[in-house]
C-alpha cells in the first residue's frame, strides 16, 4: 500500500441558488476516490460556504493512484427530498506521483455540471504521501513522466530516445448501455466522463510500464485519442516516444542502463550512406501512401479489455522494444555488424517527435502514410479481443515498409488518427521517413552528437535534404540535383514532411500556411458496400489533395512542406480531405519551376487567348508571392551547380485520373518528377475550377503570417504577446446543390472565410503570426460540415522584421539558424537551465528558492536592457501591455506551441488530459448552438487554467483540442458536445526576469555546460 | 450554404471597444454591423460584410455572457471563465455603468420603480437613446440603489466597493442614489437648464453636510437620508425673517459691507428682504417631504430667477451670498449660528452652482 492521498475541502464561492425560497444554498461536499467516500458538514444558507474540512485520507495502492481520478461532488442538502447535485470536479492525481512535478494541488476549481456548465468554484487542497522507496516505485509505472510536447522538453536533455510506445484500451460506451434508457442524461454523461478518465489513467499506466521495460523514464510526444465507435464501444488509444530524459542541471546521467552500450557506440563510425537498394518497388514520393485495405472485420470484443502488444504482436524479432535494455548484450553484437540498420530491428522504428536535438536527424526521405477502411462490427466476439490492435499493427507495418522503400530506417513526426461514421472507420497513420543518427538512440549524449557532427563535417542546414535512397535505383521517378547548399549530395526537387522545420535548416524568406481542400460525394450505403465505396474513393482523394498541395506550393514559389497533416473525414454521403502544411523555400533545394497551363484544343483562338491570360495570371501570382514571402534565392547558374544530365524540358503530362482508370488505384503515381515546369492540363471544367481556386486563395492581409508548424521561418523577434484561440464553424449545405464542385466550393469558402475572420479578429495584434494553425474537419450529420481551428497568434516586432528582410543568403543562413536555435532552445537549455528551479540537487536549493520567487511574473520587476538576450535583441520593446499580475485570478497562458515567446520554461508540472461532456435541453435559452458551444469552450479553457494554476503553473504548452464532437437536435431544443483537450502544465519565467535573477546569482554554476559563450546567464 | 454555428473563443477574451460601445448603446447586431460598415472598417481592413457580421455576433455573445457578471462586478474579478486583463475588466465595468446625460436627467429624482420603468419607452423616444440602453441604465441605477441602501458607511465608498467604479463615476452614482432616495424634483420646466453635473455637485454638498452621516458615521443609510433632526431645527431660522428688527439689522449689515463692491447694489438692496425671506422659508419648510422634493424648484424660483432677472453677475452673487451668510454671525439676537452655517454653507455652494443660464 504505497500511498496516502489527503484531501481538504476549504471553501466554495459563487455557488448557484439551490433553494428558491431563501435564495441560498445548504452545500456540502462528497470526496470520493476509488470506493471510499468522505463527506463534509453541511454549510447552511450560504453561497460562499467555508467548510474548512479536516484532511480526508485515502489509503490506496499505486495502481489506483494512477488510474482513478479524485472525484469531488458538491451537493445541496435537502432535509425532505434527495440532495441535489450542484456539480463535480475531477482531479487527476498523476502530477503528484512523480517527484519532479507538482508537490501539492491547491486552488479554486470550477464546479462543473454536464447540464448546467460551471456553477461556482471550490477551493481544494490535495497531497499525496508516498511511503515507498524509489525502487518499489519503479515497479509500478508511477515515476514515468509524460509530455505532450513533441520535442525534447525544454529543461531536459535526451540521454536516450528509445522509441515507439503504444497501447489501447477498449470498453463499452455507457451512452449505449441498456441502463442509459432509464437514467438521466446527467448520470449518463457523468458515467462517460468517469469511465474515460479511468481508461486514460489505465492507458497511461500501461504505457508507463512499457517505458520502464525499455528502461526509459519518460514519454515525449504523448498523444492520446478517443474513438467513439458508438454501439460497438469506446476505444482509448495512445502513442508516444519513450525516452530517457535527464534534468539539465544535474550533470551526470543517472540512468545506469545507458552506460555499457554507450561506450561501444561511440567507436562505431556512422555510415552516412545507407544501403537501401532493395527497396525500389515502392512507387512514389514525396507522398507515399498505398494502403487501401478494406477488411470487414467481424471479430470484436465488447468487453472491457486492454490490448497488450507485448503478448499479441510485438516481440517476434526478439528485440521487442527495449533497445538499450536488458538485451543489451546481443543487441550490441548486432549493432556492430549493422550499425545503421539498428532501427530496422525494432518492430516499429517510429518517433512521435517533430523536432529533434541537433544531429539526430540525418536525412529525410518524404512523407509516408497509410489508411485502412474497417467495419466496426457489432458482433460480440470475445475470442478475439485484439482486433483494434491488429488493425493498427497492420497499418504500422505498412508505414514501415513504405519507409524502407524510401531507403529510410525510421519514421519521425509519426501520428495516427481515425474517422468514424456509423459503422465505418478509416484508420490513418502518417509520418516522415527518415534516417537517424543511431548513436542518439543508444548513447545519445548531446555533446557526443555535436562532436560527431563536426567530425563528419556534415554541411549544416542541408544535410537532412540529401536523399537517403540510392540515386541509381530510385524507388520512384524523381528529379535530382546536387544540393544547392553544399553541392556534394543529391537532393530532390521538392520535399514533403510531417515534422517541424529542423533547427539548422537554411530557409530563404518566410513560410506560409498551405492547405488543400477537397470533397467527394459518396452514395449512401450500408456496411461492406459502404466500406468498399470509401476504399475506392480514397486513392483519388489522396491524389487530388497531393496535386493541390503541389500546385499551391509552386504558386507560392516554394519547394518544401513541413508539418504536413492530411485528414480524411468520412460522412454518410461524402468524404472530405483537408491537408495543411507550412510551405518554405529551402536553400538546399532547387528553385521550383512555374506552372504551365496546357489547353486541350489548341486550335481555338479565343481559347488560346484565355489560356495565355490564365498563364499570365499564374505567373503574376507567383511573382507576387515571391515578393510577399521574401523569396530571393541567389542566382546560381546551372553549370556551377553541375546539374546532373540536363534533361530536355520534357513536360510529362499529368493525368487527372477522375473516373474509370481503376488500375491506377493500386499503383498511384504521385510524383511529378522529371520536369522543370508543372503542367496543368485544362481538359475539363473541373480543372478550370481548380486553377481558379488556386488563384482565388487570398493571401493573409499585410502584417499577418500563418503556419502550422511551431515556428515561422524568417521571423525571430517574437514579443511576449500571445493569444491562443479556438474557432468552430458549422455550415449546412443545401441539399439541392450537392455536386462535387459545389461541395468543393462550399468547403473552400468555409475555410477561407474562417481564416479571414481570424485575421480580422486578431487585427489589433499586427504584426503577428498565426502559429500551429490546426484545422479539424468533421461531418456530424448529412448536410453539416464542421471545421474547428485552434492556433496561437504571436505578435512580433516589426522594426526588427524590416531589418532582416534584406535577405542575403549568408545573412539568412546565419539568421535562420540562430533564430531557430533560439526558439527551440536546444543548445540554450544546456546552460541556462541550470539556473531555474530544479528541485533535485539539494546543493542548489538556494537557486531553487530564488527562482521560485520569480515563478510568477511580477509586474513591478523592471524590464532590463536586453543585453544579449537569448531571444534576440529588442523583443521586449513591444511589451506595452502591462502584465496582468495584480489580478485576483492568476493569468494562465495557453499555447499549442512547446515554448512561450520571451520566456523560459523552468518546470514541467505534469500532463493535462481532460475530457468534458456538456449537454443542454434548453438550447434556445442558452443562445442557440453558437451560444451553447461558445460558453462550453470558454468553460473548458477555464477548467484547464484552473487545474494548471492549482498545480502551481502559469501556462499550458503543447495544448491541443483533440476532439470536439458536437451534436444538435434543434427540434427537441437539445444539443450535446464532447471535448477532449491535453497539454503540458508548466512554470515559466520571463526572460527579463531571468536576467534580473541571473545578475543576482553567481554565474559560475552554469558555466561548465555552456556550449558557447553567446548565451546569457 | 448557411452558417449554423460560428464561434471564436480566445484564451484571453477579446474585447472590441467599438463593438462594446455599440452593444451598450443597445443596437441590434444588424444595426451594429451597418454602423461599423459606415465607419469605414471594411476599407481599412479589407474584410467582408460577412466577416463583420460574424465578428459582431461573436462579440455580442461574449458581452451577453459577461453581462451577468457585470451586474456584480466583484464577480467579474473572481470568475474563472473569462480571462480578461485587469485594465480591460475595469474598462468593461466602467463603460457598463456609464450613463447618458440625457437619460439621467430624465430619471434623476424619480422613484426607481416599475412605474418609472414603464415610462422608459417615452424617455427613449424623447432622448433618442435606444430602449435597450435606457433599460440597462435604469437597471444599473436601481441595482446600485438596492445594494447600497441600508448599508453603513460612506455612500461613495460603498458604491466603489461593490461596483468597482472609478471615483468620479461612484460619486455620480452616489448623487443618483441620493436623489432617488429623496425624490428631489428635477424635471420641472424651470429646472431644465440645469445639468446632471449641477445636481450631482449639490448632492455631494448635501451628503457631506445635511445627512446623518455628517454627524454620525455609524448608522445605516447615513449618506442617503437627510438628517431629520437638522431639518426640524431649521424652523428656528425663521426668526431671521419673522423678526423685523433682525431682518433690518441683517440687511443693513450686508448693505454696509457691500456698498461700492457690488455692481447690482441697488437691485440687491431693493430685493434683500425678498431673497432672504425666500432662502429662510425654504429652510423652514424642509420638515415636509413634499417641500424637500421641491427644494431645487424653490431655490430656482426664490433666488436664482429673481437675481437672473436683475442680471446679477455670478461674482456679485458670490459676494452677496458670502456676506449674507457671514453677517448673521454679527446678529446678537440670533443664537443658532452653527445651524445657520450648516444650512447656509451648503446652500451657498448649491446656489452658486445653480446660478447660470
Amino acid at each position: 500500500m504505497p500511498g496516502k492521498l489527503k484531501v481538504k475541502i476549504v471553501a466554495g464561492r459563487h455557488l448557484p441558488v439551490m433553494d428558491r425560497a431563501s435564495d441560498l444554498t445548504d452545500a456540502f461536499v462528497e470526496v470520493k476516490f476509488g470506493n471510499t467516500t468522505f463527506k463534509t458538514d453541511v454549510y447552511l444558507k450560504s453561497l460562499n460556504p467555508q467548510w474548512n474540512s479536516e484532511w480526508f485520507k485515502f489509503e490506496v495502492d499505486d495502481e489506483d493512484l494512477q488510474d482513478e481520478p479524485l472525484q469531488i461532488t458538491v451537493l445541496d442538502h435537502d432535509t425532505y427530498s434527495a440532495n441535489d447535485a450542484i456539480g463535480k470536479v475531477y482531479i487527476d492525481i498523476d502530477p503528484l506521483l512523480y517527484s519532479e512535478a507538482a508537490t501539492v494541488i491547491s486552488g479554486w476549481f470550477p464546479i462543473y455540471d454536464t447540464i448546467h456548465g460551471i456553477r461556482g468554484e471550490i477551493n481544494v487542497i490535495v497531497k499525496v504521501d508516498l511511503f515507498n522507496d524509489l525502487n518499489r516505485f519503479r515497479q509500478s509505472s508511477c515515476g514515468v513522466k509524460f509530455f505532450c510536447t513533441t520535442s525534447i522538453p525544454k529543461c531536459y536533455r535526451a540521454v536516450i530516445i528509445h522509441g515507439f510506445v503504444e497501447e489501447l484500451v477498449v470498453n463499452e460506451d455507457p451512452e449505449y448501455q441498456w441502463i442509459d434508457r432509464i437514467r438521466t442524461p446527467r448520470a449518463s454523461n457523468e458515467a462517460r466522463q468517469r469511465l474515460i478518465s479511468l481508461m486514460s489513467g489505465e492507458l497511461q499506466r500501461k504505457i508507463g510500464l512499457k517505458v520502464l521495460e525499455m528502461r526509459g523514464n519518460a514519454v515525449v510526444g504523448y498523444l492520446q485519442c478517443f474513438d467513439l465507435e458508438g454501439e460497438s464501444g469506446l476505444v482509448v488509444r495512445a502513442i508516444g516516444t519513450a525516452c530517457t530524459l535527464d534534468k539539465l542541471s544535474s550533470p551526470a546521467a543517472f540512468l545506469p542502463a545507458c552506460n555499457s552500450p554507450s561506450k561501444e557506440m561511440k567507436e562505431i563510425p556512422f555510415n552516412e550512406d545507407p544501403n537501401p537498394n532493395t527497396h525500389s518497388s515502392g512507387p512514389s514520393t514525396p507522398l507515399k501512401n498505398q494502403t487501401y485495405s478494406f477488411s470487414p472485420s467481424k471479430s470484436y470484443s465488447r468487453q472491457s479489455s486492454s490490448s497488450d502488444t507485448d503478448l499479441s504482436l510485438t516481440p517476434k524479432t526478439g528485440m521487442g522494444s527495449g533497445s538499450a535494455g536488458k538485451e543489451g548484450g546481443p543487441f550490441k553484437a548486432l549493432l556492430r555488424q549493422q550499425t545503421q540498420s539498428a532501427l530496422e530491428q525494432r518492430e516499429f522504428p517510429f518517433f512521435t517527435l517533430t523536432a529533434f536535438p541537433p544531429g539526430f536527424l540525418m536525412h529525410v526521405g518524404g512523407v509516408v502514410s497509410a489508411r485502412s477502411v474497417k467495419l466496426l462490427d457489432r458482433i460480440h466476439n470475445p475470442d478475439e479481443p485484439e482486433t483494434r490492435d491488429a488493425w493498427w499493427a497492420e497499418i504500422r507495418q505498412e508505414i514501415k515498409s513504405h519507409a524502407k522503400a524510401l531507403g529510410c530506417h525510421a519514421v519521425v513526426g509519426y501520428s495516427e488518427s481515425t474517422s468514424i461514421c456509423e459503422e465505418v472507420c478509416i484508420l490513418s497513420a502518417s509520418g516522415t521517413a527518415a534516417v537517424l543518427n543511431p548513436r542518439f538512440l543508444q548513447d545519445g549524449t548531446v555533446e557526443g552528437c555535436l562532436e560527431q557532427r563536426l567530425e563528419e563535417n556534415l554541411p549544416a542546414g542541408c544535410g537532412f535534404c540529401h536523399i537517403p535512397y540510392d540515386e541509381l535505383n530510385m524507388p520512384f521517378p524523381a528529379h535530382l540535383t546536387y544540393c544547392y547548399n553544399c553541392r556534394k549530395q543529391k537532393v530532390p526537387d521538392v520535399l514533403f514532411t510531417t515534422i517541424d522545420l529542423p533547427i539548422d535548416a537554411t530557409v530563404i524568406g518566410k513560410g506560409c500556411l498551405i492547405q488543400a481542400r477537397l470533397c467527394r460525394l459518396k452514395k449512401k450505403a450500408q456496411a461492406e458496400a459502404n466500406a468498399t465505396a470509401i476504399s475506392n474513393l480514397l486513392p483519388f482523394m489522396e491524389y487530388e489533395v497531393h496535386t493541390q498541395l503541389m500546385n499551391k506550393l509552386k504558386l507560392k514559389g516554394m519547394n518544401a512542406l513541413f508539418g504536413l497533416r492530411i485528414q480524411i473525414t468520412v460522412g454518410e454521403n461524402m468524404l472530405m480531405g483537408l491537408a495543411s502544411a507550412t510551405g518554405v523555400y529551402l536553400a538546399a533545394l532547387p528553385t521550383p519551376g512555374g506552372i504551365q497551363i496546357a489547353g486541350k484544343t489548341p486550335n481555338d483562338g479565343s481559347y488560346e487567348q484565355h489560356i495565355s491570360h490564365m498563364q499570365k495570371k499564374i505567373n503574376d501570382t507567383i511573382a507576387k508571392n515571391k515578393e510577399l514571402y521574401e523569396i530571393n534565392p541567389p542566382d546560381i547558374s546551372e553549370e556551377i551547380i553541375g546539374s546532373p544530365i540536363p534533361e530536355p524540358r520534357q513536360r510529362s503530362r499529368l493525368l487527372r485520373s477522375q473516373s474509370e482508370s481503376s488500375d491506377e488505384v493500386t499503383e498511384l503515381d504521385l510524383s511529378h518528377g522529371k520536369k522543370d515546369a508543372f503542367v496543368l492540363e485544362i481538359d475539363d471544367t473541373d480543372a478550370m475550377e481548380d486553377v481558379h481556386s488556386l488563384l482565388t486563395d487570398v493571401p493573409p492581409p499585410s502584417g499577418f503570417y500563418s503556419c502550422n508548424t511551431e515556428i515561422m521561418p524568417g521571423i525571430n523577434n517574437w514579443t511576449s504577446e500571445i493569444q491562443m484561440f479556438t474557432s468552430v464553424r458549422v455550415i449546412r449545405l443545401s441539399s439541392l446543390n450537392l455536386t462535387n464542385q459545389a461541395l468543393n466550393k462550399n468547403f473552400n469558402d468555409l475555410c477561407e472565410n474562417l481564416l479571414k475572420s481570424l485575421y480580422f479578429k486578431l487585427r489589433s495584434m499586427i504584426p503577428c503570426c498565426l502559429c500551429h494553425v490546426n484545422f479539424t474537419v468533421s461531418l456530424p450529420e448529412d448536410e453539416l460540415i464542421q471545421v474547428t481551428v485552434t492556433a496561437v497568434a504571436i505578435t512580433f516586432d516589426k522594426n526588427q522584421a524590416l531589418q532582416t528582410t534584406k535577405t542575403h543568403v549568408e545573412k539568412s543562413l546565419q539568421r535562420v539558424s540562430t533564430d531557430n536555435e533560439e526558439l527551440l532552445q536546444f543548445p540554450l537549455e544546456l546552460c541556462s537551465d541550470s539556473l531555474p528551479s530544479h528541485p533535485f540537487p539539494p546543493a542548489k536549493e538556494h537557486l531553487e528558492s530564488a527562482s521560485s520567487n520569480s515563478g510568477i511574473p511580477a509586474a513591478q520587476r523592471a524590464v532590463t536592457v536586453e543585453k544579449a538576450s537569448p531571444m534576440g535583441e529588442g523583443n521586449f520593446r513591444n511589451r506595452s501591455t502591462p502584465p496582468c499580475a495584480n489580478s485576483t485570478v492568476g493569468v494562465v497562458k495557453m499555447t499549442p506551441l512547446s515554448f512561450i515567446p520571451g520566456a523560459k520554461i523552468t518546470k514541467y508540472l505534469g500532463i493535462i488530459n481532460m475530457f468534458f461532456i456538456r449537454e443542454t435541453t434548453s438550447l434556445r435559452e442558452e443562445g442557440g448552438v453558437s451560444g451553447f458551444l461558445h460558453a462550453f469552450i470558454a468553460e473548458v479553457f477555464a477548467m484547464v487554467r484552473a487545474h494548471v494554476a492549482a498545480l502551481g503553473g502559469n501556462a499550458v504548452v503543447s495544448y491541443i483540442m483533440k476532439q470536439c464532437v458536437f451534436m444538435e437536435n434543434p427540434n427537441k431544443n437539445q444539443a450535446q458536445c464532447l471535448i477532449n483537450v491535453s497539454g503540458d502544465a508548466v512554470v515559466f519565467v520571463r526572460e527579463s526576469e531571468l536576467e534580473v535573477l541571473s545578475t543576482q546569482q553567481p554565474t559560475a554554476n552554469c558555466q561548465p555546460s555552456c556550449p558557447g559563450g553567446e548565451v546569457t546567464t | 450554404m448557411t452558417s449554423e454555428l460560428d464561434i471564436f473563443v480566445g484564451n484571453t477574451t477579446l474585447i472590441d471597444e467599438d463593438v462594446y460601445r455599440l452593444w451598450l448603446d443597445g443596437y441590434s447586431v444588424s444595426d451594429a454591423v451597418a454602423l461599423r460598415v459606415r465607419s469605414g472598417i471594411l476599407e481599412q481592413t479589407g474584410a467582408t460584410a460577412a466577416v463583420l457580421q460574424s465578428d459582431t455576433m461573436d462579440h455580442y455573445r461574449t458581452f451577453h455572457m459577461l453581462e451577468r457578471l457585470l451586474h456584480a462586478p466583484p464577480k467579474l474579478l473572481h470568475q474563472l471563465i473569462f480571462q480578461i486583463p485587469p485594465s480591460r475588466q475595469a474598462l468593461l465595468i466602467e463603460r457598463y455603468y456609464a450613463f447618458d446625460e440625457a437619460f439621467v436627467r430624465e430619471v434623476l429624482g424619480k422613484k426607481l420603480s416599475k412605474g418609472t420603468k414603464k415610462d422608459l419607452d417615452d424617455i427613449s423616444t424623447k432622448t433618442g437613446i435606444t430602449l435597450k440602453s435606457c433599460r440597462r441604465q435604469f437597471d444599473n441605477f436601481k441595482r446600485v440603489f438596492k445594494v447600497v441602501e441600508e448599508m453603513r458607511g460612506s455612500l461613495v465608498d460603498n458604491i466603489q466597493q461593490h461596483f468597482l467604479l472609478s471615483d468620479r463615476l461612484a460619486r455620480d452614482y452616489a448623487a443618483i442614489v441620493f436623489f432617488a432616495n429623496n425624490r428631489f424634483e428635477t424635471g420641472k420646466k424651470k429646472l431644465q437648464y440645469l445639468s446632471f453635473g449641477d445636481f450631482a455637485y449639490c448632492a455631494e454638498l448635501m451628503i457631506q453636510n445635511w445627512t446623518l452621516g455628517a454627524v454620525d458615521s455609524q448608522v445605516d443609510d447615513m449618506d442617503m437620508d437627510l438628517d431629520k433632526e437638522f431639518l426640524q431645527d431649521l424652523k428656528e431660522l425663521k426668526m431671521l425673517v419673522a423678526d423685523k428688527d433682525l431682518l433690518d439689522l441683517h440687511k443693513s449689515l450686508v448693505c454696509t459691507a457691500l456698498r461700492g463692491k457690488l455692481g447690482v447694489f441697488s437691485e440687491m438692496e431693493a430685493n434683500f428682504k425678498n431673497l432672504s425671506r425666500g432662502l429662510v422659508n425654504v429652510a423652514a419648510k424642509l420638515t415636509h417631504n413634499k417641500d424637500v422634493r421641491d427644494l431645487f424648484v424653490d431655490l430656482v424660483e426664490k433666488f436664482v430667477e429673481p437675481c437672473r432677472s436683475d442680471h446679477w453677475p455670478l461674482s456679485d452673487v458670490r459676494l452677496f451670498l458670502n456676506q449674507y451668510s457671514a453677517s448673521v454671525h454679527s446678529l446678537d439676537g440670533f443664537r443658532h449660528q452653527a445651524l445657520w452655517d450648516r444650512y447656509m454653507g451648503t446652500l451657498r455652494g448649491c446656489l452658486l452652482r445653480l446660478y447660470h443660464d
